[in-house]
């Protein structure tokens, strides 16, 4: 194919991201596991790249793990993703940013069911309007939030500190990207690349002088199952999943894996210690787990974000051997710190993975 | 919605299934080629089946359909929706799953199967968890003593919640925006209210009470003692 006509194709995978003015939707999984995350999100939005992102204290979960695990009504969660228009639309925003990756599914179910079924529509306003006596515009552009940093990836490479090159040997780090399930699979059009090329993590990856692994589980699910995780009897589910892509990237011998959904990136971090804890067996060099990062967290530590700020600390895996790799300086007596460097105990080590 | 009004009316049951949107979009012409069944990652992990589930819910067997209703085969799909990417045909065996799970609870049938009876599990867990704190997920809810699987760090963590979430720039349980911020009363309020007008609340209340239910028909009170150690074995209960 003619060069003309592969860009015509790969213009079928593109999406349009808003350049700014943001309404910032959070998430909860990462608010609870990987909060400095969002914020490094907000400040590079604001301080790094100028822009303007609403943060609102009066939003609330988007319910959709209740959802997905079946205990919420669908016009339940219609009617709370439609108060959140609401509070966007009263705020004077029209670019609807989205923090959860299970969120950004949710967000996109519902509004292609509006435009598919205009009587769900009508329905949710009427429901809103008897709940809370808000009305609501439908946002004019609705991303994820990593759309944002795929779209300035090249701005914030330009202010970088580090790189994902080892220092030692210049060559490129080896790294896994996970998009995870509802980026891109429920609605391809929805996400950079769609579900065929996914971009949006890659394009970081790429930019910032990595080199991205290719293996044969890429694009497997992480395993949450929503409710297979929420009950303690149903987590083999979950682990089996990761299992699988572990055991499938292993060979590849990736540096770190990347991942774009809150939820996949917790269960990529903690799946590793419950296989190490039941099985020894560790995936990454020298014992170690292979560390399992939010694209937020890379594109803090590119930046030159100190890894404590950002709370790698929280990671079940230890994030040190890509920092070290990265050539990223730490100072190991701060990790388990507090605000003012007072000391706050430590995790207990497990005895084989680190 | 009252047990006593829950009257398993056939008719009233496959008229709930092929009146919900997500059935109308979920199913439209499926051609039984089964590549959701090869793409499905609990295929893979239960016995389970997609293609066998629409081929199912296409006869419109009533039998077979409540058989479906009662079954743990309805509970097995992880909601990866990697079945929608992949049907030719534009088919989504996991939203038609959504749509089952559902009448499976309004009508009272998912206490009859294993993995069913774990929906008072998951409305106890997250489903409290969203009217008590406006989240899906709080710090106060992930108990280690129910997550051992969350490992040493979050047990560091849960003990230093408060220090460790105000060190990462969060405003954990304080007004004002940020963090895992204390939602404010009135969008507490909203979010109530919601789930009042749009029978969220009322779906809470089915699922408890056919949970009850099911304690009695085990022999035993349905107080609080009982509906707590009833939670703890649908909660831990592999089946094995």
């Amino acid at each position: 194919m003619k060069r003309e006509g592969k860009q015509q194709v790969w213009k079928d995978y593109q999406k349009e991201i808003a350049d700014n003015d943001y309404y910032f939707q959070r998430s909860c999984i990462r608010q609870n596991f990987f909060p400095g995350s969002e914020y490094a999100f907000l400040k590079i939005l604001r301080e790094e790249l100028g822009k303007n992102i609403y943060d609102d204290a009066r939003q609330t979960t988007c319910t959709g793990i209740g959802y997905h695990s079946d205990i919420i009504p669908f016009e339940t969660i219609q009617t709370v993703v439609a108060r959140h228009f609401a509070l966007m639309t009263e705020k004077g925003f029209r670019n609807f940013v989205i923090s959860c990756v299970t969120s950004f599914g949710i967000y996109s179910e519902i509004f292609e069911t509006w435009k598919e079924f205009p009587e769900e529509l009508e329905k949710t306003r009427y429901y809103l309007k008897k709940a809370t006596g808000r009305e609501f515009e439908l946002p004019e552009n609705m991303t994820h939030a990593s759309d944002i940093i795929y779209k300035f990836r090249e701005e914030i490479f330009a202010k970088r500190k580090h790189s994902l090159v080892n220092a030692a040997t210049g060559e490129p780090l080896k790294i896994v990207e996970h998009i995870g399930c509802h980026y891109a699979k429920i609605f391809p059009r929805k996400g950079v690349g769609g579900a065929e090329f996914p971009q949006v993590l890659s394009g970081m990856i790429e930019s910032w002088g990595g080199e991205v692994v290719d293996y044969p589980e890429r694009r497997h699910c992480c395993g949450f199952g929503f409710r297979h995780y929420l009950v303690m009897a149903d987590r083999g589910y979950s682990v089996a999943n990761s299992r699988k892509k572990f055991e499938s990237m292993e060979p590849y011998k990736p540096d770190a894996i990347i991942c774009n959904c809150p939820g996949c990136t917790m269960f990529m971090d903690k799946w590793q210690y419950v296989i190490a804890e039941t099985d020894k067996k560790t995936y990454g060099a020298n014992g170690n787990g292979i560390p399992v990062l939010t694209y937020e967290e890379l594109a803090g530590l590119i930046l030159g974000y100190d890894p404590w700020d950002l709370g790698l600390q929280m990671h079940q895996v230890d994030s040190e051997p890509l920092l070290d790799k990265m050539g990223i300086s730490y100072d190991p007596d701060l990790k388990y710190t507090g605000s003012n460097g007072e000391k706050m105990g430590a995790p207990m080590q497990p005895q084989f993975i680190h | 919605m009252a047990i006593s009004k829950c009257i398993t009316n056939r008719d009233k049951v496959f008229e709930r299934i092929t009146s919900d949107v997500r059935y109308k979009e979920g199913l439209k012409s499926c051609m039984n080629c089964g590549v959701c069944t090869a793409i499905c990652p609990a295929a893979e992990f239960y016995d389970y089946d997609p293609r066998l589930l629409l081929t199912t819910v296409q006869t419109k067997d009533m039998d077979k359909i409540e058989e479906l209703l009662k079954s743990d085969f309805i509970w097995y799909c992880g909601q990866c929706m990697s079945c929608k990417t992949r049907c030719p045909r534009g088919n989504c065996p996991g939203l038609v799953i959504n749509v089952l799970r559902k009448v499976s609870q309004e009508f009272g049938y998912f206490t009859e199967s294993r993995m069913g009876r774990q929906q008072y599990a998951v409305k106890r867990t997250v489903g409290e968890n969203i009217l008590k704190y406006g989240y899906c997920v709080h710090p106060e809810a992930v108990k280690p003593e129910l997550h051992p699987e969350q490992g040493p760090v979050w047990k560091w963590i849960f003990s230093n919640r408060k220090g460790l979430y105000d060190r990462l720039k969060g405003n954990y349980n304080n007004s004002g925006p940020g963090t895992l911020r204390k939602i404010p009363a009135e969008s507490m309020n909203e979010l109530h209210s919601i789930f009042e007008v749009t029978g969220g609340m009322r779906f809470y209340k089915v699922i408890d009470e056919y949970s009850k239910k099911k304690v009695k028909e085990m022999g035993f009170e349905d107080d609080e003692k009982n509906m707590n150690q009833y939670f703890m074995h649908v909660y831990k209960d592999t089946g094995e």
